[in-house]
């Protein structure tokens, strides 16, 4: 029986299971990929939203600000990546510019710090690749990116070793109501346990309605994106937001906590849960919509492009309370944008209803801190002269388009809930995220995975499940009636 | 503790190979090559079908066959090298960082860079394919590394887009071991392919060539469970109505190789928009003295024998410059000689190498290389020094697949005080 | 009166050349635009040869596999033969370039050799 059962382990369930790693409980998460950050987590703007969209009042504007103000001391404390760009949002017409002190009005009831208008030229003498159409910007100080792998992954192995239990390729089938609390049905085992936390994303609403008679309705919204290779590092250093217009809601240029420049994302509403696919049309608008706020996006630098599901509740609104017909069931839902920013305090909130339901213990022995995969570039010369001399592993580079070594890896897969896929490894390391797009490192990382996990080559997955990667050897079904 | 060495050549394959020889041969002192592989050989470690080497060699060789002579001659000279070694930067002052298990990080003065890095492929992000990202797509090259040298097959029903010598190549390789490859998909009108690979490697194995044909979706969450391919038009857009759908588990990319200049680019070497590579003048000398580059990462090669050619130019000079350097010699052999001739690209010429040409510092005749932009037929090549006519030459069919070469002599360009600039363009008359 | 119709691999022309043959002779090769056309037409009409490059399993070594050639052309039609007789093969590091590594595959009196060295592991 656990005290708590966390469905997903996407950044708002990891955040959950972290906090509640403080007390005397026992904690599982269910997730049913082969890794955490494998769903909305994974694919979305990395931006840690300053908090002025959200409707004053609102608890999307409430966990938005808090998430803000704990970022960068939680960056610190589990050592992920963040930085404090701080964010501009476009005005492309005079007469919108209302809109601009709307927004500015609306962040500051929401408690957002040093919002300001500038002028076009103000805005331009910040980023000089600004569109000559701006007239004016709103300027937030308080925006930030982070990395969302490194966040989730930070939050996950921080939980980990506090006796949280991951348990992956684990997908939750029925949630059935017990005595105790309830009954968690997968395709394998079944599991009890006294409070659930319901942060499955897109499918948060399946979830819920199985216990509640409140029904909710979330809708996969997606975003297409292009992410451009790192020589375009400084193209914008601010994260640039547009007024929405009459050319719909708009697109964000930023750049990413590791130099690359990210530009998306659309927003259509589809009915597949799944259906994380790019179009033509979509990865068009992007490029069509992104050359409204900068002049110049070099395109030609596009290294890949992709596309993330938001979770979208119809009230478009976060959800997080215990569900009113359902006691001890958390739910964790409509977590959109920005659902990232938020993590934090979603964490914290969680961690207050949670415990006021079970009224556990503090641990005295929990582990506040974290330490990131080691990256040798990032020591002084003679400690990193000193950890290859004692890991030669350390010296030998398997990513050359991101300078990831042997060393980078082997930590990676060895860590606490480490990575068992290629995309695991390159979500901890950074090793074929370039702009070769793994071509000259796959192979050899296959090669780290197989010998450390001890399994064939023909066992290593891009992102576990059916995703081989090798599907034989030469000639194994060469036969003579093939002549 | 900085060591120092009089050439620093970057990259162990066939250019960087041919560059060491050549290096010594002109007296070169201490060479030392620095290949981040495990063995000195580079790409042609996995090329492992036969027809290199017919120039050099006068026979066909293999991929591992022809850099198997070269290795030889490097190991016969003793000329040392580090594997395993990854080159970090290259300072504008010649100063290599490099990093490898046994010395940690450790930095070169050079007296000469010879730039020899290769080139890397077209990933599926930069062509911009819409659909899912699931396991089986791979660039050619990768897949070719996983099947000729750790015997690996990627997958069983294949699709190929781009028909490029290395995707031509793989469609045969594929098959040989055992896997279906079910079409190859060309975005172009032509293929980018030796006519003899189509033949050889298609049309032997019953193999459709779909020209004017690109990827439009590929279908497949985990696995790739098939692609769309879709006619295009004149502008490569796709045309809707034309899509056909294809099942398969796996996607090739054979879509162009991309001289990799990350290092050039730190060390503050100009490099040309057209080619992403070096601009360098006859001796193959960048912007930078003392830093030559040669072979895939000053432009795409077809043949191996010419990046052998070029890179043995590179070499060579790379000594000299050494021995100049040392002799006191007048400064500067780099690109702010006023003496210099541009040689200019137009009319269907897409670039060439070298750039530039000062005419003192070069040999009685030297070949400059180009591409042509599109299919010509029944054309001249010309060559104009000033607005004289030097060369015009009568050629069936000029491609974009295939590197050609005009040879220039000394002394026309030195008769007379010399031209203004030298022009090579592609002409109907 | 047989037709046969073939591209000309001598150059990227890639000529589309007919060949018309009459009991087994060559009566005529036409839409070639040089000798070397012609010459070509007559060879892969009559009598079609491949050099064949694959890999063969290695034991002990360190690669897996080691690749490998045909010593000298064979038929066409003897190209899938060759590779499935090489699926059984096993030879043991280190391999040398030029080392025999199977005779007269597929009875075409033709050896495989080694083309590349692998090490011992």
């Amino acid at each position: 029986m656990y005290d708590v059962l966390i469905i997903g382990a996407g950044v708002s369930g990891c955040a959950a299971a972290r906090e509640l790693s403080r007390y005397r409980l026992k904690i599982g998460v269910l997730e049913k990929g082969e890794d955490v950050c494998s769903g909305t987590s994974k694919a979305n703007s990395g931006i840690v939203h300053a908090g002025f969209d959200a409707r004053p009042g609102s608890l999307m504007a409430r966990l938005n600000v808090e998430g803000n103000a704990m970022m960068e001391e939680l960056s610190k404390t589990l050592d992920f990546p963040f930085r404090r760009n701080g964010s501009l949002v476009l005005c492309f017409d005079k007469e919108k510019e209302g809109m601009l002190e709307e927004l500015k009005a609306q962040g500051e009831a929401n408690g957002v710090p040093g919002l300001q208008i500038l002028t076009g030229e103000e805005a331009r003498a910040l980023e000089p690749n600004l569109s000559r159409e701006v007239t004016a910007a709103l300027w937030a100080p308080s925006g930030g990116i982070v990395c969302p792998f490194g966040l989730t992954i930070a939050l996950a192995e921080n939980a980990c070793v506090n006796g949280v239990e991951f348990i992956f390729d684990t997908e939750v089938k029925k949630v059935e109501k017990t005595q105790e609390g309830y009954r968690l049905v997968t395709g394998g085992e079944t599991y009890e346990t006294r409070c659930v936390i319901n942060a499955a994303g897109v499918y948060a609403d399946v979830f819920h309605n199985m216990v509640s008679e409140r029904k909710l309705h979330i809708t996969p919204r997606k975003g297409e994106y292009y992410l451009l290779d790192r020589s375009t590092g400084g193209f914008v250093d601010r994260t640039i937001f547009q007024l929405p217009g009459k050319f719909g809601k708009g697109v964000l240029v930023t750049p990413t906590v590791h130099g690359n420049t990210l530009v998306g994302p659309t927003a259509t509403d589809i009915p597949d849960k799944e259906g994380t696919n790019t179009t033509r049309q979509g990865l068009d608008e992007v490029a069509a919509k992104a050359a409204l706020s900068v002049e110049g996006l070099p395109m030609r630098q596009v290294i890949t492009s992709f596309a993330g599901l938001r979770a979208h509740e119809d009230g478009s609104e976060f959800i997080v309370e215990e569900a009113a017909d359902a006691p001890g069931f958390f739910d964790c839902a409509g977590m959109e944008s920005p659902g990232l920013s938020s993590a934090p305090a979603v964490g914290k909130l969680l961690e207050k209803l949670v415990t006021e339901k079970l009224r556990p213990e503090k641990k005295e022995t929990f582990i506040e801190t974290r330490k990131d995969v080691v990256n040798p570039f990032h020591l002084p010369e003679e400690e990193r002269n000193a950890l290859i001399a004692s890991h030669p592993e350390y010296g030998n580079v398997i990513c050359r388009c991101e300078t990831v070594t042997e060393g980078q890896i082997i930590d990676a897969i060895r860590r606490p809930l480490g990575a068992r896929s290629l995309d695991g490894v390159k979500r901890r390391t950074r090793a074929g995220m370039g702009r070769c797009q793994a071509g000259f490192c796959s192979p050899r990382t296959m090669e780290i995975l197989a010998r450390e996990w001890k399994i064939p080559m023909d066992q290593v997955t891009k992102c576990g499940g059916n995703s081989r990667l090798i599907v034989g050897v030469n000639k194994d079904r060469l036969q003579e009636e093939d002549q | 503790m900085k060591k120092y060495a009089d050439v620093v050549i970057i990259g162990g394959g066939p250019a960087g190979l041919a560059a060491a020889v050549a290096a010594y041969d002109q007296g070169a002192g201490e060479i030392l090559i620095l290949e981040r592989d495990r063995e000195l050989g580079g790409i042609l470690n996995q090329c492992i079908h036969n027809g290199f080497g017919l120039h050099t060699f006068k026979e066909e060789l293999t991929g591992p066959e022809y850099a198997g002579r070269f290795i030889r001659q490097v190991e016969e000279r003793k000329i040392p090298y580090l594997l395993n070694t990854m080159v970090l930067d290259i300072s504008r002052d010649k100063v290599v960082t490099a990093m490898n298990r046994q010395e940690g990080m450790f930095q070169i003065q050079a007296g000469a860079v010879v730039l020899a890095m290769g080139c890397r492929e077209r990933s599926r992000g930069a062509l911009n394919i819409p659909g899912y990202r699931p396991a089986g797509i791979y660039s050619a090259g990768t897949a070719q590394r996983l099947v000729n040298m750790e015997g690996y097959l990627p997958g069983r029903e294949v699709v190929i887009l781009g028909s490029g010598d290395i995707g031509l190549i793989m469609a045969r390789r594929m098959t040989l071991e055992g896997a279906k490859v079910k079409v190859v998909a060309e975005l172009m009108p032509y293929s980018g392919g030796l006519k003899r690979n189509i033949v050889q490697c298609l049309d032997d194995f019953g193999i459709p060539l779909k020209l004017s044909h690109t990827v439009v979706d590929i279908q497949g969450k985990e696995r790739v469970e098939g692609v769309t391919l879709a006619r295009v038009d004149d502008q490569r857009r796709p045309i809707p109505g034309t899509e056909e759908q294809y099942s398969c588990d796996t996607l090739l990319l054979s879509v162009g190789l991309l001289p990799e200049n990350e290092l050039s680019r730190s060390a503050g070497v100009d490099l040309s928009p057209v080619t992403g590579g070096p601009v360098v003048n006859e001796s193959l000398e960048t912007n930078i003295p003392g830093v030559f580059a040669c072979g895939n990462v000053l432009h795409v090669h077809d043949l191996v024998d010419f990046v052998s050619q070029e890179a043995a130019l590179a070499g060579k000079y790379a000594a000299c410059y050494v021995a100049s350097a040392r002799g006191g010699a007048p400064e500067n052999l780099g690109t702010a000689d006023t003496a210099s001739i541009p040689v200019c690209a137009e009319g269907g010429v897409r670039y060439t190498v070298p750039s530039f040409i000062r005419p003192d510092h070069m040999e009685e005749k030297l070949p400059v290389r180009f591409r042509v932009g599109a299919v010509y037929q029944n054309c001249y090549v010309s060559v104009y020094l000033d607005e004289e006519r030097i060369l015009h030459r009568k050629r069936q069919i000029l491609a974009p697949g295939e590197m050609e070469t005009v040879t220039l002599e000394r002394e026309r360009l030195t008769a007379g005080g010399g031209p203004g600039k030298i022009t090579i363009r592609i002409e109907q008359e | 009166m047989e037709i046969r119709e073939l591209t000309c691999i001598g150059c990227p022309m890639g000529c589309q050349m007919r060949v018309t043959m009459e009991a087994g002779e060559i009566r005529q090769v036409e839409g070639n635009t040089c000798k070397r056309g012609d010459a070509y037409a007559r060879k892969e009409v009559t009598n079609p040869t491949r050099i064949v490059t694959s890999t063969v399993r290695v034991t002990g070594g360190e690669l897996p596999v080691v690749s490998v050639k045909t010593a000298s052309d064979i038929p066409k039609e003897k190209i899938r033969a060759c590779v499935l007789a090489l699926k059984s093969i096993r030879v043991a590091a280190p391999v040398s370039i030029g080392d025999v590594v199977a005779e007269n595959v597929a009875g075409t009196g033709v050896s495989i050799v080694a083309t590349r060295n692998v090490k011992t592991a």
